[in-house]
């Protein structure tokens, strides 16, 4: 978590201020495209600083004033703001789409028709179910499975990942992407998509935000904020009658600079732009989000399933001890399971060697290697025998394996088998370990168990930590695996996750899910497996992996392109994020206000009642410069927190009551006190322009 | 004793008394609202009016059932007062129609505000039969919804919260005939009279001639004051020797006034199954009620130069501590009874006074009505600090989404946009200014604080503004039936929809709405939200005559 949040956002382009600042420049020219009324409507709030702008424009043309065009320059300058905001946002997708849309360029498909005539099409002719042919060198045409062949493939081009992956038919690696290369082989494809809604269309529309929909957060705040408009608008339009009754009518451009000063301008200006920058924290730690809904989703999740393998543990066994017969020492079975596992490629037998390595000395390994070289006959694994070994030249044999196999090996040539061993046996599967047991047979004695290798499923370092945050997240975690329950609860407790499921099958994982569900949970999980499909689209949040199927990745709501389940926890946090970002500006905005109403209230009246220069706190120089400083403290804002709505607020993972004090102290507190500050030292400058008296 | 201690003394006698009453009665609350059982008059009133008290309403029928019941109580109790010259018992002259239609519309809204004088206004039959069985259904129905709300909030994907008619029966006859019984007793050994004597005219000292009333005024005083209605038998209120003769009376009068709204919290914490809940909303309703008490007092004792502070439209026997001490009372509650002169205060106190309204009435609010006021800023308050950790905002498990927030930003919209509409119009036509005792800060301050009155269903006056005119009748009406109305109907919706969502449970990333620093930002949440809606207009009103 810590690694996501506080990673610094380096290799993405504009995390410099410079480098932001460029990008400020560089969009400006759509800013002001973006002044078009029917985009402008898209946001109430800047809607209504839209006309008021307008109106002051006229206002100052019928009476021009230095006043009267400055407080309409800046008002202008709010709009353009906020649509810089959302255009600096669009901006960092537009650079990715343009990379990928050169992918997209004129594939030419093989299309084998009926009876295996393979004629040359346009990709944009493919239709769903066509078979197309692809060598070695060419471009995939479409989104598709493999349906014969095995091919290496470069998808680099999605993914950025430059080593090449394997695509074979059947199974779980089927899935191909149109747009990226086949290495070596060749392979047929059969399309899933229609030409311009395969997956590389979609990332293009989503990272342009282009078919970005409001999500249901933003609307409700959309919401609110519109009625905090009109709570202004409404105490704005009711102050003209009572200025005139008091004996003060005020001018329209004073009413309306008010007016923008009070509505949520801050947060509005930012809101789309704070979504797209969302949808493009994902995109940078390339994961495709289908959807904002998702995004927002997952920052509510409640409960994780991971499976074990891959995510929690390294996915294959590893040897962590050894441990001799009684009566034995340690050396001799170090190494004779050194010496049963040098031709052993497996994980497992690599890591019986590696930890055998760490105790044998240069001397004795040299030794061991030596007798291998001298000839000897290696005998490999298979499903029947279920061990593995080698039979030296020396006549000495030796095997490690399956317990029962091994130690029904060693009474086949007449061994005895200590009672120690088999209590260690005992002892490692009972704590959810896989015992291998490890033997010799010299010829002319009889066989001997020499003793148990302990094979554990290896948690991956950090997990802990990482699950107790999420813990103080609120999020429980469970962990899906097929081992038996015994082996998986013993991983659970290592790995500290909060449930498991054991000897999970596809329906198992579906009735979890629903049943979480109907508890009131949202639910998150990663798959890619075509028997994973119901279950990801079941959850709330769906992550496929990229090396997944089709079917996989049209369940799921959302793909990680590195293939990474862990990531999980990140998109986690991602959508978190969005909604603090939400919540804390909105905060900071209608804070802001308060300092806003200490500079323009007593420069409205002053004039009428001298006493309430009580009320102008902040000693701003005359009436005129305290309502532009006003206006442009609101203006200058919206520019300043534009990084911080790219970026996103902080967020570290603690209790949310913990969370809440921090940020209203931050954005509540700090959003009162900011722009009295911000509004002094602008009226120190603006309070030297003409027409300031 | 000196005044500042027998002031602080009977604050601290009437807080431990609420603290003390709040669990007994919050806790039967509770019961009556949850009970199967129906009580023998009960069941003789569900056949007579043939209602089928064992089926439940959803909320569209629950909200037809109060409007519809609402609506028949006004035409009702418009003809009575119409009528009034024709019935028995009949006083004085006949109402204006506009006169009767605002009484009407006052009694039925809870709001009490009077155009008229109380003793000559209404004959003895349209006091018995019209205002006091107003003053009982209205702050019934008042409880009625609260209690729906709090049906929402607590059930688990249901369809239906509650029976108005169950409800509404409830209410009256299990908890507020009861307390009002004894409240009326007490008041009478206190000194309030209760007879149906011929009024005696007598010779003052000057040598005028008084005709004193006489009435059932202790049962209809303790009513008055438990369902936060306000309305007096005389046009002097409590001010009034008869309605509230000494300081142990006023004392008792206060508290029956604030008694239900500050054991509601109590009742939603009971229904809720989370006891902490009601604590939250009582630290933000009692909170609110102290910061307005503090600046009044303040004001008033410190604003006059003599020893006492200001007497002006105080009466000698309470002084300006039990004044203020009622004065924030009636108008954090909705109740607009008044035992001085609100419109003498001091510019921060009567301020004070129209700021405690401007609130929305949560501080504790009206019988219902500040419950479910509160509840509508947690649910504000819920979704800003929701957002604010990073997940959908959710109160008590239910997650305020699109149609949430949209009921709740309506329902909060709805007393500020009458508010400043009408006190806008108002202050610009010639009639309505005429109408004003006062000029200048002061006379804004009154024709605000009458549509804040009314918007809030509170009843108090700036009692210098004569609102006797077609006009200001007619508009103080209409404020009065929406501000109740429109708001009850967003409130049921708000609690249709909350009642359909399943309750999510509550896991350590869920924002909990017990905490301390919860309670502290609803209290932050509604002085801000308050203050910057009205913060122009209260500077041209008591701001410039405070700081003038």
């Amino acid at each position: 978590m810590t690694q996501t949040t506080d990673r610094p956002a380096a290799p993405t382009p504009g995390s410099s201020t410079a480098t932001l600042l460029r990008q400020m420049l560089a969009t400006l020219p759509q800013a002001f495209v973006k002044l078009d009324p029917r985009h402008v409507w898209r946001s109430p709030v800047v809607f209504v600083v839209w006309v008021g702008s307008l109106l002051t424009t006229v206002f100052a043309v019928v009476s021009p004033s230095w006043f009267a065009w400055l407080i309409t320059i800046w008002l202008w300058a709010t709009v353009v703001f906020a649509n810089l905001a959302e255009a600096v946002a669009e901006g960092r997708g537009k650079a990715q789409a343009a990379t990928l849309r050169a992918t997209r360029t004129d594939t030419i498909a093989h299309r084998r028709g009926a009876g295996g005539v393979v004629e040359e099409v346009s990709a944009a002719d493919l239709t769903i179910g066509d078979l197309v042919v692809v060598h070695p060198g060419e471009v995939i045409p479409g989104d598709g499975d493999v349906v014969e062949g095995m091919a290496t493939v470069d998808e680099s081009a999605i993914t950025g990942e430059s080593a090449p992956v394997i695509r074979e038919s059947g199974g779980d690696r089927c899935a191909v992407t149109g747009g990226t290369t086949v290495l070596s082989d060749g392979i047929v494809v059969k399309v899933t998509t229609r030409p311009g809604e395969s997956f590389i269309d979609r990332m293009i529309a989503l990272v342009e935000g282009a078919a970005r929909q409001k999500t249901p957060n933003e609307i409700a705040l959309t919401i609110l904020l519109t009625t905090l408009t009109i709570i202004f608008l409404l105490a704005v339009m009711a102050l003209q009658p009572l200025a005139i009754y008091s004996g003060s009518a005020q001018t329209p451009i004073v009413l309306i600079a008010l007016l923008v000063c009070l509505i949520p301008t801050t947060i509005g200006a930012l809101l789309s732009a704070i979504g797209i920058a969302g949808m493009d924290r994902l995109v940078q730690r390339n994961v495709l989000a289908m959807s904002g809904r998702a995004v927002e989703a997952a920052g509510d999740v409640s409960t994780l399933l991971l499976d074990k393998t891959g995510t929690i543990t390294f996915g294959n066994r590893r040897a962590t001890q050894l441990l001799a017969a009684p009566d034995l020492g340690t050396e001799e079975i170090t190494r004779v399971a050194y010496l049963s596992s040098l031709a052993d490629e497996t994980p497992e037998g690599r890591s019986i060697v590696e930890l055998a390595a760490l105790t044998l000395t240069d001397g004795e390994r040299a030794e061991l290697d030596e007798k291998t070289e001298q000839g000897c006959e290696f005998v490999a694994f298979t499903a029947q025998t279920r061990m593995s070994g080698v039979d030296l030249a020396s006549g000495l044999a030796v095997r490690k394996g399956a317990s029962d196999s091994v130690l029904r090996w060693v009474r086949d040539n007449g061994g005895q088998v200590p009672q120690g061993v088999l209590t260690d046996v005992d002892a490692i599967a009972t704590s959810g370990g896989t015992p291998l047991v490890v033997a010799s047979h010299e010829p002319g004695r009889t066989a001997r168990a020499l003793g148990v290798v302990h094979l554990k499923d290896v948690v991956k370092p950090g997990m802990k930590e990482r699950f107790a945050q999420l813990r103080a997240m609120g999020i429980k975690t469970v962990m899906i695996t097929g081992d038996n329950p015994l082996t998986a609860r013993s991983i659970a407790a290592e790995a500290g996750v909060d449930d498991y499921l054991a000897e999970a099958t596809p329906e198992d994982k579906m009735a979890l899910i629903k049943k979480e569900q109907e508890g009131g949970r949202l639910v998150a999980m990663t798959g890619d497996g075509t028997n994973d499909a119901p279950a990801l689209a079941q959850s709330d949040v769906g992550v496929a992996m990229n090396t997944g199927t089709s079917a996989a990745k049209e369940a799921a709501n959302m793909v990680d392109l590195d293939s990474d389940p862990t990531k999980l926890i990140d998109i986690v946090s991602i959508g978190k994020q969005l909604l603090i970002t939400r919540g804390a500006l909105t905060t900071f905005s209608i804070a802001n206000d308060i300092a806003k109403y200490f500079a323009i209230i007593p420069a409205m009246f002053v004039v009428l009642f001298p006493g309430l220069d009580a009320l102008n706190i902040m000693g701003l120089s005359t009436p005129t410069s305290a309502i532009l400083s006003a206006v442009i403290f609101n203006a200058l804002i919206i520019i300043a927190l534009i990084p911080l709505s790219l970026r996103g607020v902080r967020y570290r993972p603690s209790s949310s009551t913990a969370l809440l004090r921090r940020n209203i102290l931050l954005y509540g507190v700090g959003g009162i006190i900011a722009p009295f500050i911000g509004i002094k030292l602008i009226d120190l400058l603006v309070s030297h322009l003409p027409g300031m008296m | 004793m000196s005044d500042t201690l027998s002031g602080l003394l009977t604050i601290g006698v009437l807080v431990v008394a609420l603290v003390v009453v709040h669990v007994p009665l919050g806790n039967w609350m509770a019961k009556v609202f949850t009970d199967e059982r129906h009580w023998r008059p009960e069941r003789v009133f569900y056949r007579l009016s043939r209602v089928d008290a064992s089926s439940e309403q959803g909320w569209r029928s629950y909200s037809v059932a109060v409007l519809a019941f609402s609506a028949v109580s006004i035409v009702v109790l418009f003809l009575l007062i119409a009528l009034q010259g024709v019935l028995p018992l009949a006083r004085g002259a006949a109402m204006h129609l506009d006169t009767a239609l605002n009484t009407a519309v006052s009694f039925v809204t809870n709001t009490n505000w009077q155009s008229y004088a109380g003793e000559s206004g209404v004959s003895p039959v349209v006091q018995t039969l019209g205002l006091t069985v107003q003053n009982f259904v209205s702050a019934a129905v008042g409880l009625s919804v609260a209690v729906a709300l709090v049906r929402g909030l607590a059930r688990s994907g249901g369809a239906t919260i509650g029976n108005f008619w169950v409800d509404l029966v409830r209410s009256v006859v299990r908890v507020l005939l009861p307390i009002a019984v004894v409240g009326a007793v007490l008041l009478l050994l206190g000194g309030v009279i209760s007879n149906l004597a011929e009024p005696t005219t007598i010779t003052t000292v000057s040598g005028g001639q008084q005709v004193i009333q006489g009435g059932l005024v202790a049962s209809q005083e303790a009513i008055k004051e438990l369902g936060t209605n306000g309305g007096g038998y005389f046009n002097a209120n409590s001010a009034h020797p008869f309605e509230n003769p000494n300081a142990l009376t006023n004392l008792l009068e206060i508290f029956l006034i604030l008694v239900i709204p500050f054991s509601l919290p109590r009742t939603y914490g009971v229904l809720v199954g989370d006891r902490r809940q009601g604590f939250a909303v009582a630290g933000l309703m009692a909170a609110l009620w102290g910061i307005m008490l503090t600046v009044i007092t303040w004001s008033e004792v410190h604003s006059a130069a003599g020893p006492l502070g200001s007497l002006e439209g105080k009466e000698v026997r309470f002084g300006p501590w039990a004044s203020s001490l009622f004065a924030a009372s009636t108008t954090g509650t909705s109740t607009g009874a008044v035992n001085s002169l609100h419109e003498s205060y001091s510019a921060l106190g009567g301020g004070g006074a129209l700021f405690s309204m401007l609130l929305g009435e949560i501080s504790p609010g009206g019988v219902g009505t500040g419950l479910y006021g509160a509840l509508l800023i947690a649910i504000l308050t819920v979704f800003i600090s929701g957002l604010m950790v990073g997940r959908t905002p959710e109160i008590l498990g239910k997650s305020i989404g699109r149609r949430e927030i949209t009921l709740t930003a309506l329902a909060l919209l709805v007393m500020p946009a009458l508010v400043l509409v009408f006190t806008g119009i108002g202050l610009v036509l010639p009639n309505v200014r005429a109408q004003m005792l006062a000029s200048g800060p002061h006379g804004l301050t009154e024709v605000m604080y009458a549509y804040a009155s009314a918007s809030n269903n509170n009843g108090s006056a700036f009692a210098g503004f004569s609102a006797d005119a077609p006009y200001t009748n007619l508009t103080l009406a209409l404020c009065m039936l929406l501000g109740r109305f429109v708001t009850i109907a967003l409130v049921l919706a708000l609690a249709g929809s909350l009642v359909a969502q399943r309750r999510r449970p509550a896991t350590s990333g869920t924002l909990p709405t017990h905490s301390p620093t919860f309670v502290g930002l609803l209290v932050g949440i509604s002085l801000v939200v308050s203050g910057l809606t009205f913060f122009p207009a209260l500077a041209l009103g008591p701001l410039a005559e405070a700081l003038a």
